[in-house]
């Protein structure tokens, strides 16, 4: 697993606090880790600290698994 | 009539995470002041405060026991503290497992006096040091004052009456008044009632201390600073926690099989109409206050057997204690009174329902909590039994708890066994 996917991982696993286990790539925010909307919010502000990437409103609403927000860092960070 | 009844507890106090270890505390005569740990107030005139202990300390508080990892990230502290004291209420009552008919006649009604202001002197920071696409989309709905009332509402899927009063220092004795109503009128017959403060931040110790309301000349003796009705007092110590009691039905309980503690026999309210901080110096305000509850319970003065106090360890001690005295006349040699402040601080608008719940503990186990640092009783006090700092065991049939707010706002409520 590359650095950058355990990164997000664990900022999944603190903001929403679920276990591990849970946070596979092709898990969906939404649908398999209880996130709302607001916390997707979140969790997008979180990525783009940890990562210095800026993830602009349209981009973010694509980002529904976590696979979707590891792509777009490796794609996007500096 | 409806009547209504107390079935459930729930605490959360610098002196205790739970309901019984509170008050073996508030009995025992602790304290629970020391310096304040919750940042550097090395700058600040009063630098000590009543917080809530971790969970490691030996009394200290367990936020993951009842509460979300994920809601606790989200909100503000005085929310956590409100949904745990609110589950330990509903486990009190037995209310675990209510079906959904119950539910829909079962509300909320928790409120706070100032909110999430740690949360709001944080993200003002943020906004400022950092701009608006930092701040969190949970900031708002994680400071709101009826936030209490509605995460407990979702947890526990509670679809009656769903209200929160923010009145001060009075929100926690009026959230329980205005609840009893509801219920009185058919709107519920279950609600969960009370208060819950956290402002022990640089912006909260700050502004109470300019108003001059906060002591300032004990920050080497945390524990003494609290002293209402003494002499040496100069302002009350900032305490932080929740109280939330279940009230319901009479019948309704009594048809379940719940454990009561107490009835819920009156309920006065009043404004002082006079000033933004101080109370009115005749205590009139308190007076009718204390009036319209002794009227609705129907009870006469005499019937009262123990008063917790307002009493915040500022000059307006003495403004409700000539209140009381003009009120109860040569009663008032029957009667015990004692402010629970000068063991866990102000509350704030937590304080009316912790306070009331002291007053329904006292009800249970015959006994009434002291006021700790009663040394030198100011001018006035004399033929009042203030329980100077040692609990004492007395009988007790009915109490009146009194609690008044910035703006002049009163309410006093009488609990009396049944």
């Amino acid at each position: 697993m590359s650095e950058t996917a355990d990164r997000v991982k664990k900022i999944v696993v603190d903001h929403l606090g679920v276990d591990a286990d849970k946070v596979t790539e092709d898990a969906s925010f939404i649908d398999d880790l209880g996130a709302d909307s607001l916390d997707i919010v979140e969790l997008v502000m979180a990525f783009e600290e940890e990562f210095g990437v800026e993830i602009p409103d349209d981009a973010a609403e694509k980002i529904t698994t976590v696979k979707d927000a590891i792509d777009y860092i490796e794609n996007n960070k500096g | 009539m409806r009547r209504v009844v107390v079935t459930g507890l729930g605490l959360v106090t610098p002196l205790g995470g739970d309901v019984e270890t509170s008050w073996k505390n508030i009995l025992a005569g602790k304290s629970g002041a020391g310096p304040i740990t919750r940042f550097d107030a090395s700058d600040q005139k009063c630098q000590i405060a009543c917080e809530v202990k971790p969970a490691d300390h030996e009394y200290g508080f367990d936020p993951d026991k009842r509460v979300d990892h994920k809601v606790q990230r989200q909100v503000d502290p005085f929310i956590v503290y409100g949904i745990d004291a609110a589950g330990q209420a509903i486990e009190d009552a037995g209310l675990e497992d209510m079906s959904e008919e119950m539910k829909l006649r079962a509300g909320c009604s928790i409120g706070s006096g100032i909110g999430g202001l740690p949360g709001i002197e944080s993200e003002s920071l943020v906004l400022a040091e950092r701009g608006p696409g930092r701040v969190s989309p949970h900031f708002v709905h994680g400071r709101l004052i009826n936030l209490i009332s509605g995460q407990v509402s979702i947890k526990y899927g509670l679809k009656g009456p769903n209200h929160a009063v923010v009145t001060a220092c009075s929100t926690g004795a009026h959230s329980i008044g205005d609840a009893a109503r509801m219920i009185k009128d058919g709107d519920a017959d279950i609600m969960l009632a009370g208060g819950a403060e956290a402002t022990i931040c640089p912006i909260g110790v700050a502004g109470f201390a300019q108003a001059r309301a906060l002591n300032s000349s004990f920050n080497d003796r945390p524990t003494e600073a609290s002293r209402p009705y003494d002499k040496d007092r100069d302002g009350f110590v900032m305490g932080e926690g929740a109280g939330v009691v279940v009230l319901e039905e009479y019948e309704h309980a009594k048809a379940r099989g719940a454990k009561i503690y107490a009835e819920v026999v009156g309920y006065g309210l009043s404004g002082d109409a006079y000033h933004v901080t101080a109370p009115a110096p005749d205590g009139d305000g308190a007076y009718r206050s204390m009036q319209a509850a002794l009227k609705k319970a129907g009870m006469e003065p005499g019937d009262i057997d123990y008063i917790n106090a307002h009493g915040t360890s500022t000059m307006a001690d003495t403004i409700e204690l000539g209140a009381v005295k003009r009120l109860f006349g040569d009663d008032i040699g029957g009667a015990s009174m004692s402010s629970t402040k000068s063991a866990i601080g102000h509350l704030l608008g937590g304080a009316g329902a912790v306070e009331s719940i002291f007053c329904i503990l006292a009800i249970r186990d015959q006994i009434v909590p002291p006021t700790l640092n009663l040394h030198n009783p100011d001018e006035g006090t004399e033929g009042v039994d203030l329980v100077p700092l040692e609990a004492k065991k007395r009988e007790v049939n009915a109490v009146l708890n009194n609690s008044f707010g910035f703006g002049g706002t009163n309410a006093s409520l009488i609990m009396k066994k049944i």
